[in-house]
Order: C-alpha cells, then structure tokens, then sequence
C-alpha cells in the first residue's frame, strides 16, 4: 500500500514536471489500436494544485500537437500479451506522434482497458484537531479509511475522495477550512491487477519514456463522453473497445464504479470470420463496411462478396447477403450488452436517480445500436462521441478515441486523488520533530 | 436494388513497420533542441569556421585575396563610366586659365576615384585672382572647373609695386606701370588697402572733381587725403569724410575754391575749415594788406 502511494505521487510529481516543460503525451493501449497524442500546454490556466476537489476539465490549457495511431499488436483484452511486440507498436505510435509534433517528449500518461478493474466504495471518519478542516485534517480522514481486502496481486489505480461530510451535512465538494466536529469521507477506490500494470510500465520503460500517470480507461472515456450534467446527475460510460469493454458509472461528477467485461469488437469480428470463414482482416473489413445488428428486408438481397485467395474460383466467389452477417455479428453484440447490463445491475446502477447511458468506444459504430441497446439497457441511451479539444486531428475524432481524449483531459485537470493530499502528520516517522512544528505553528 | 459488392480486390493491410530500438533512439535524439541546435547551426558554424580560419592562416591566401580585392577595384574605377578624359576651365581669363592649368597638373585620362576635387580647389582658391571656384566632374568624363575672377577697382601704390585689388581691397594682381589701367582711381599709403571700400564712396562722391583727381593718399593709417592737380590736396577728417568732401564741393561750386591759388584745403575739423595758399598767393595776400596797412602805417 505505502509503496503503492509512493509510487503514484511520484507519478504526480512526474506529471507536474512534464507540465511545467510543457510537453506530454497520452498513451491509449488497446486491444485493436495504441493511440499516441502529444499535448503543449501553454495556455493561462496550467494546471493548478490548489484547485478543490471536482471541478471540472480545463480544455483550453493545452493543444494537440501530434497524433498517431498504429495498429495494436501483442495486446489482448486490454492486457500486454506479447511484450516485444507490444513494445514495438508503442514505439512505432509514439514515433509518428512526434514526428508529428516535431518535439521530443519524455513523459507519458497511459490507459489500458484490461486487468480486470474492482471498484471498492470505502468511508472513515475523524474528529477534527482544531474547529476548521485542514489540510491535515483531510489526509487524516483519507488515511483513516478502513481499506478492504483486495487480494493479493492486486493495486490501487484510482482512490477518488468522492464526497465530504462535515457533521450532518454531506455532499461537500472540499471541506478545507469549514468549521464542524467530525469530517467524514466516502472514497472510492479502484483496483486492477498489478501484474498487467507492471507488464505495461515495463513496456513504456523500454521506449526510454517516463511514466507519468496511469488511468483506467474505462474512467477516461467516461470523463471524455459524458457530458456535464450527465456527470453531475448520474450515468453510466460504456466503452465498447477492442478486446474489453469498460464501463464507468459517474455521480456528482465523479466516478463512482468502474468495471470492465472481456468481450469487445474483436469478438464479433472473430465470430463474422469463423462463420464466414475468412481471413481476420477480411472480417474486420466486412465488420466496419457492412455491419449491422438490425436485418431488414432490403438486408436479405444485399449481397456481399467476401472473396478469399485459395485459387479455388467457387470459394473466392463467395456472397454472404447482409442479413446473413447481422445474424452473426447481432448475437455477439447482445450478449456484450447482456454482460454490460449484468455489471450495471451488480452495481446497483438502477437505484441511481438518473439512469442515463452513454455508449462510446470503436464497437458503439455499427448501425443499428442505438435500436438494439435500449431493449438491453434501458430507455435512455445515447450514442457518444468525445469531447472536441483544441488541436485534434479530424480522423482522431470519432468514438474510437474517447479514451485518448479523455487521458487529455485527464493529463490536463486531473481529480484529486488520495495522494494528492498531505501525508497525515502523526504517520511521519519523524513524529516529534513535526509535532514540535506544529506546536509552535498553532501557538504563535 | 443497390448491389453491395467489393469492387476492388481486398488490400493488404497498410504497412506500418515498427522503427527498431536504435532508429528511435536516433529519431528521439535527433528531435532534441540541443542536439538539433547542434546539427543545423553549431556544426557548420564550426566547420565553415574552421575552414576560413584554415585558409587565412597561410600569408599567400590572404595576399591573393588583397590583390584580387584591390584589381576588381581598379577594374571598376576604370571602366569608361568613370573616366574624365579632359578638364574645362570656364570664367577665367587666358592668363588665368593658364596659371589654373599649372596649378592642377593631371595627367589625362585618369579614373574620377583618383580625383581629389577638394584639395583641387583649395590649390585653385590659393590664387588671388579667384574669387570663387568650383570644381566638378561634368557627366561626359570633363573635369569642370568654374572660376569667378576678381574685378579690380582701384589701383593701390605700395611700397615698391603697383597692385591692383578689387572693392573688398582683396590684392586681384600687379601691374607695371599706372598707365596700363588708367581707367582705375589711385591709392596710395600704407593701410590703404583695408579700406578701399570708403575710398570708393569717396571717390564715387568726388565725381565732379574727376578731372582733377590724381588719387587718395591714406595719411597715418587713419585718414584720407585727396591729391589733385597742381598739387593741392583734400585734407579730410577720420569720421564722415564725405560729409566733408561734399562740403568741400558745395564750396568749390558756391565759390570755385579749387580754381584759387589754395594748397590745401583742410578739412580734418570739418567744423572750422582751414586753407593753406600758395606762397605766391600769400606773397601777394600780404602785399594788399601791406599796401592797405602799410599805406595807413606809412
């Protein structure tokens, strides 16, 4: 735990010398595709440490300078399968991003899909040392969450303060310098699986970058695609992405559960390409030109033709009608939706006050969804496209690529995280030293 | 009915090559402003540097490159542009023109860099004839130079020469003998020469005395006398002598002064007028009285 909180603050630390330079980029590690862009920031407002907890992204501060995406290899399910190769397709976006931008950079921020997310909500309570909160009243609270037992192999990602109470009174966005007796705090934390974090750390190590953040990209997407009062009132993200599908649950502004289902796009193009047997890129193409998962009766005298290479004439002539595709791919799509519902439900998502759901990542394309995932879901779906940010390319733009702008936007607000705040006093080993500080501080 | 078929072949995937470790490093160095700064100014900075310094060390470049200096000069001061083929000396009088000629001995043609039109003058402007030069290269390749002389006025006696100088009393040239330049009124005495302007204004006056006038003669380098014929001077005072010149003339022509037997007609205090007669006039002067006296004595 203690090497874990080390760990992220220097991550912080990291991320607050890459801003002050001005230059970082954003690693989007997926299972089809590893996006890499490259952000300036020079705007005003750089990024500001006093800033309270949960306000929202500061869009302006910085601009895109350089994009690149390259086709995902040794990943599967968000996971580093192949690390050689995985090592080279980093390598390969975060060259052509900087070659983009025409600008050397050292720092990164990354998000993966995989390591099979647990959200955890936890609460502590303290008394309060003086009348008002302070800031070591804040890390006191923090620290005196009770955490629960998340297993062995397993880290912290994301611990979230996502709501204060002071006394009676909850819902504080920052109690620092409010007067009461008893602060409490609710706290969500999340988990991931520590050996996919350290397979992926090592992979970005060998491209001589600096890593300075990790996000779950389950979260990330949900910052880029939600919009405002979808964040504020309550809703749920799901990313239907390559080979996982994340979905994060936002209240107040704040996430309040992630989770992550290993079923995404690229199981629906294995389907298409064992049912059709063709190639894998051949399915993938039929998947994005043709796909559906609504047949029609025009669908069943659309005939397309899948081709193959064999020499054989009969087997490279083959036509499969459009229906006969949307009766492959449409089964694969409701279960991933199915299992999507599964984990809302768990969440308990039907309790919130708004039932809101967002749809974004690559798989939320195929025609025909916004039919199919309300029967699944519930009534309010929408289909979602990130936030547009200053400098991004237009083929950059689409709902493939909600993580990559929501890890800007991230890089340039981040939320407070438990790390962020003050080590709590009386947890230093050199407790009398500070103590005697302290004396003196409250009695002069 | 809208066919949906492939019309191209299916392509291979786009190639996207992975850059090996040491093409990435290299790239990543390469996009670092140092060494980038490096690479496009401080190498050939250094280079050409070294180059130039390489090639100046050796005293025969450097010589080479001296003379190769000075002859694309010399080219161009000699192209036909430049050259003044011939002088043109405009205003003067032979002899001057003459006298100019010595003065600037230069050797046409010659190229218009090689002129120093400034010392020219000064060297022109030596000679007191010339009132005013001026020298200028006269597209066409002529050396203009354009000279105002001196008009004399008067002419001036001095100790051994005779001098001719002009209104400002400025010497213009000698003369030999008086009668080259008769026209011209005399002046005589030392410090004549400072203040010919106010012998002219009393010459100008004296007009009516023209005939008579030999010349003004500077008494103690502080006045004028005017000589006339038959050797009878004009004494005039230090201040306002044509006031007292007029005077004398209204009196000449109220009383034909000058036809008397006077000497001098002394002005210096133009107050009390003074004659001087002629010693046979003052013989006779006293023989009247000494009749009128000497009859009433005798």
């Amino acid at each position: 735990m203690t090497d874990l909180y080390d760990q992220q603050r220097a991550m912080r630390a990291m991320r607050m010398a890459a801003i002050q330079r001005g230059v970082i980029a954003i690693l989007d590690v997926g299972t089809s595709k590893i996006g890499c862009l490259v952000l300036r920031f020079d705007g005003p407002d750089r990024f500001r440490d006093s800033d309270g907890v949960g306000a929202m992204a500061g869009q302006s501060a910085f601009r895109v300078i350089g994009a690149a995406t390259t086709r995902s290899r040794g990943v599967r399910f968000g996971e580093v399968d192949a690390m050689q190769e995985t090592e080279r397709a980093i390598r390969t976006a975060v060259q052509a991003a900087q070659k983009m931008a025409n600008i050397r950079v050292d720092h990164v921020i990354a998000c993966f899909s995989g390591a099979q997310p647990r959200s955890y909500g936890v609460a502590g309570s303290v008394e309060l040392e003086g009348t008002a909160v302070s800031e070591n009243d804040v890390a006191r609270v923090l620290a005196s969450c009770d955490v629960p037992d998340f297993g062995e192999g397993r880290e912290v990602l994301h611990a979230q303060p996502v709501n204060f109470a002071l006394d009676h009174r909850s819902g504080l966005k920052d109690p620092r310098g409010q007067i009461g007796n008893r602060l409490s705090v609710d706290m969500h934390l999340l988990t991931v699986d520590s050996a996919v974090i350290r397979n992926l750390l090592y992979c970005i190590k060998r491209c001589d970058l600096e890593v300075a953040g990790l996000a779950s990209s389950s979260y990330v997407a949900g910052v880029s695609s939600l919009v405002e009062d979808e964040q504020e009132l309550g809703a749920a993200c799901i990313d239907l992405g390559g080979g996982a599908t994340g979905l994060s649950i936002f209240m107040k502004k704040h996430m309040i559960y992630a989770d992550s289902v290993r079923l995404g796009g690229d199981h629906v193009t294995s389907d298409i390409s064992k049912g059709l047997q063709v190639p894998l890129a051949t399915a993938e193409r039929i998947k994005t030109f043709y796909g559906g998962v609504h047949a029609t009766g025009m669908d069943d005298r659309e005939m397309i033709e899948i081709g193959g290479e064999t020499g054989d004439w009969e087997h490279d002539r083959r036509t499969v009608s459009r229906a006969e595709l949307i009766g492959i791919m449409r089964p694969r799509v409701e279960e991933i939706l199915e299992e999507v519902r599964g984990r809302l439900d768990a969440a308990g998502f039907d309790h919130l006050p708004s039932q809101q759901i967002v749809l974004t990542g690559g798989a939320s394309q195929i025609p025909g969804l916004d039919g199919l995932a309300p029967k699944i879901l519930g009534q309010q779906v929408r289909i979602g496209r990130p936030l547009r940010v200053q400098g991004l390319p237009q083929s950059v733009t689409g709902a493939a690529f909600a993580s990559s702008v929501g890890l800007c936007l991230f890089a340039a607000h981040p939320q407070d995280e438990w790390w962020d705040f003050d080590i709590p006093a009386d947890s230093y080993p050199a407790r009398s030293l500070r103590r005697a500080v302290k004396w003196f501080k409250d009695n002069w | 009915m809208q066919q949906m078929t492939v019309q191209r072949p299916a392509q291979p995937p786009k190639r996207d090559p992975a850059p090996s470790r040491v093409a990435y490093k290299a790239h990543r160095l390469w996009l670092t402003p140092f060494v980038r700064q490096l690479a496009r100014v401080g190498i050939p900075v250094f280079v050409v540097t070294m180059a130039t310094g390489w090639y100046l060390s050796n005293p025969t470049h450097r010589f080479a490159i001296v003379e190769k200096a000075q002859q694309v000069r010399r080219t161009v001061e000699e192209r036909p542009e430049f050259m003044v083929k011939l002088m043109a000396v405009e205003g003067a009088s032979p002899v001057v023109d003459d006298a100019i000629r010595q003065l600037l001995p230069v050797n046409f043609p010659i190229s218009s860099f090689d002129l120093d039109l400034e010392d020219m003058q000064a060297k022109v402007a030596v000679l007191d004839v010339i009132e005013r030069v001026d020298i200028r290269i006269r597209p066409g390749g002529v050396l203009e130079v354009a000279v105002t002389e001196r008009q004399p006025a008067v002419l001036w006696r001095a100790a051994s020469t005779l001098e001719m100088l002009d209104a400002t009393g400025h010497r213009v040239a000698s003369i030999s003998a008086r009668a080259g330049r008769a026209d011209l009124p005399l002046l005589a005495g030392v410090g004549a020469q400072d203040h010919v302007d106010e012998a002219l204004a009393l010459i100008a006056a004296a007009r009516p005395l023209a005939q008579n006038m030999r010349g003004l003669v500077r008494m103690g380098e502080r006045r004028w006398d005017i000589v006339l014929e038959r050797d009878q001077r004009i004494m005039l005072p230090e201040q306002n002598p044509v006031q007292a010149l007029e005077q004398v003339l209204a009196l000449n022509q109220a009383q034909d002064l000058l036809a008397r037997d006077l000497t001098v007609i002394d002005m210096r205090n133009p107050a009390r007028p003074t004659l001087r007669l002629a010693d046979p006039a003052v013989e006779e002067l006293r023989r009247i009285k000494g009749l009128e006296l000497g009859g009433l004595a005798q």
